[in-house]
């Protein structure tokens, strides 16, 4: 069993802190874009943005060389 | 025809061809237990991912989420942070957990309990807690066909006869056909959801506002403050928010039957696949927001939320499309219920029953009591969806605050030898007890945090210190296979 890469966690981190930890920065309805409240048009964002991040950590942990072997 | 007999009618029509094809798939097969519960471990790609978005969008998707953006507002865009998070947590354990369970051939969530920690009290426990969990999931999604078929009949067909025809026909495909029936259904079922959350989404602004836009201009101009948090709650703020999200987001697969159906995979590369692509299947709850929006400018004051979707889309649509929205809820509502209902018996006979109480039985007896159970769990909840009242969003948050309690064993287990067994035992049990006592006193939010989430913590804290307190050398990590393939008592 191969845990996750270090480089994989830090791409799994940043929609927790884009769409959770940070929800203060974001909950507000001005500026609306694109007929959106801007608190819905960020989740809906970073709902797109969520695979990118992971399409880089499963490239990092399936081709990447050097990841540690576990037990 | 009346509007409610053609509603009605099409309704019947989407739930009689989802029952027919759920009895013809597989039907052919002859049925042992492994095959029951875990379709033979055969499943590709396309259909792991419908299995597990049958059983992820569900009625709360439909009517819960539409209902709270209604009632509640702004708290509500939890959701869409919960599952897309849920899905990159997932991709950091579930390949890691689909090798254990592989390699030492588990099929339910207590089977990984037992095999790592060697304690059959513990995955006895676990089975218990899932259990506990499945009472007001299952309770929603009864809720949810009562509610559909109540709204689209006009009110002639009650709630309790719409709910126990439903359960009937669940019974009767989980007993017939197990899990491979289960995933049939999801075709019909996803595709029609699509179609009526497009449909609802779009329409309902569309028709009313001219725009989605428009529709918000107008929200965000009439109730200022429904569209941010804590919207029309009093305590359901940013802290809320962000421990809700969290329990949520673990607790995902924590479920005895999303957690099963991680070991129905074909490869941990499918799961890995399979996490990168999933949130973007969440874009569609995205529809359900601006549909619960819309209804609190065009009909404020309902008493119950549940219904303000439906209760528009019978104003809005003809009566046709009332049927197709309602058969595809109504399915949506019956999936899940299905898996719901399967998982716990199986549950229950394999790992509660016969580890603890009859060790000798085999496992056509087994087969045997896990029908038996679906009976009884059949109409358990159907007897406390008929009494019961509560918000969707609220039974499904309740479940959470109970099953999530099992994050810190799964997690732990997976990643740290050291973790202990009776640590890890004596965690869960503070976390369950925790959080249904601060939720039956009413004590949730607690200091603007969710009750389950302040229970977790308690149980992870627990858990690592009680692990790194016992002793080094009594740490054991996964056996080898051959010592975990043995009967169950050490």
């Amino acid at each position: 069993m191969k845990p996750p890469s270090i480089g994989a966690l830090a791409l799994g981190i940043i929609p927790f802190i884009a769409m959770c930890f940070s929800v203060a920065l974001w909950d507000r309805i001005e500026p609306m874009i694109l007929g959106l409240p801007f608190n819905l048009f960020w989740l809906i964002l970073w709902i797109l943005l969520t695979p990118c991040c992971l399409w880089g950590a499963y490239r990092l942990d399936t081709k990447g060389p050097g990841t540690e072997r576990g037990s | 025809m009346t509007p409610a007999a053609t509603a009605l009618t099409v309704i019947i029509a989407i739930v009689a061809i989802g029952t027919a094809v759920g009895f013809l798939a597989g039907s052919r097969q002859r049925m042992d237990l492994e095959q029951w519960a875990v379709g033979g471990r055969g499943f590709g790609t396309a259909l792991v991912f419908l299995l597990m978005a049958g059983e992820i969008y569900t009625t709360f998707a439909f009517l819960g989420v539409s209902g709270w953006a209604y009632s509640r507002g702004g708290p509500i865009l939890y959701v869409l942070a919960y599952l897309s998070l849920a899905y990159a947590a997932s991709f950091f354990f579930l390949p890691q957990l689909w090798e254990v369970g592989h390699k030492h051939r588990m099929q339910t969530q207590p089977d990984f309990f037992n095999t790592r920690y060697g304690n059959k009290y513990l995955s006895g426990f676990v089975c218990v807690v899932g259990i506990l969990a499945f009472i007001p999931y299952l309770q929603l999604q009864l809720d949810g066909v009562g509610i559909i078929v109540s709204v689209a009949s006009f009110g002639h067909i009650g709630r309790v006869p719409a709910m126990t025809v439903a359960t009937v026909l669940v019974i009767a495909f989980v007993v017939a056909n197990g899990v491979r029936a289960v995933a049939w259904v999801s075709v019909i079922k996803d595709v029609l959801m699509v179609v009526a959350a497009v449909a609802i989404g779009i329409g309902i602004p569309l028709a009313h506002f001219g725009s989605i836009g428009a529709m918000f201009t107008a929200l965000a101009h009439a109730r200022p403050h429904h569209l941010t948090m804590p919207g029309a709650t009093a305590n359901l703020g940013h802290s809320w928010y962000i421990s809700t999200v969290l329990l949520t987001a673990l607790g995902f697969y924590m479920w005895p039957h999303t957690f099963g159906a991680t070991f129905t995979a074909k490869s941990a590369d499918t799961l890995r696949r399979n996490a990168v692509v999933m949130p973007l299947y969440t874009l569609t709850l995205a529809l359900m927001f601006f549909a619960g929006f819309a209804v609190v400018l065009i009909t404020p004051h309902l008493q119950n939320g549940d219904l303000a979707l439906l209760t528009v889309v019978g104003r809005i649509f003809p009566p046709w499309l009332l049927g197709v929205i309602g058969g595809a809820g109504a399915l949506t509502a019956m999936v899940p219920a299905a898996v719901l209902i399967l998982t716990a018996a199986t549950l229950f006979a394999k790992n509660l029953y016969r580890p603890l109480f009859a060790p000798a039985m085999t496992d056509d007896g087994v087969a045997r009591l896990a029908r038996g159970m679906v009976f009884f769990l059949g109409a358990t909840s159907l007897a406390l969806a008929i009494y019961g009242s509560s918000t969707l969003v609220s039974l499904l948050l309740t479940g959470y605050a109970v099953v999530t309690q099992c994050f810190p064993g799964v997690i732990l287990g997976l990643y740290w030898r050291r973790a202990s067994g009776r640590a890890v035992f004596i965690g869960m049990i503070a976390g369950v007890l925790l959080a249904v006592s601060l939720m039956s006193a009413h004590l949730d939010p607690l200091f603007g945090l969710n009750a389950g989430f302040l229970a977790l913590c308690i149980n992870l804290t627990v858990a690592v210190l009680g692990s790194l307190l016992s002793a080094p050398e009594a740490a054991r990590g996964f056996q080898e296979p051959r010592i975990a393939a043995r009967p169950l008592s050490e």
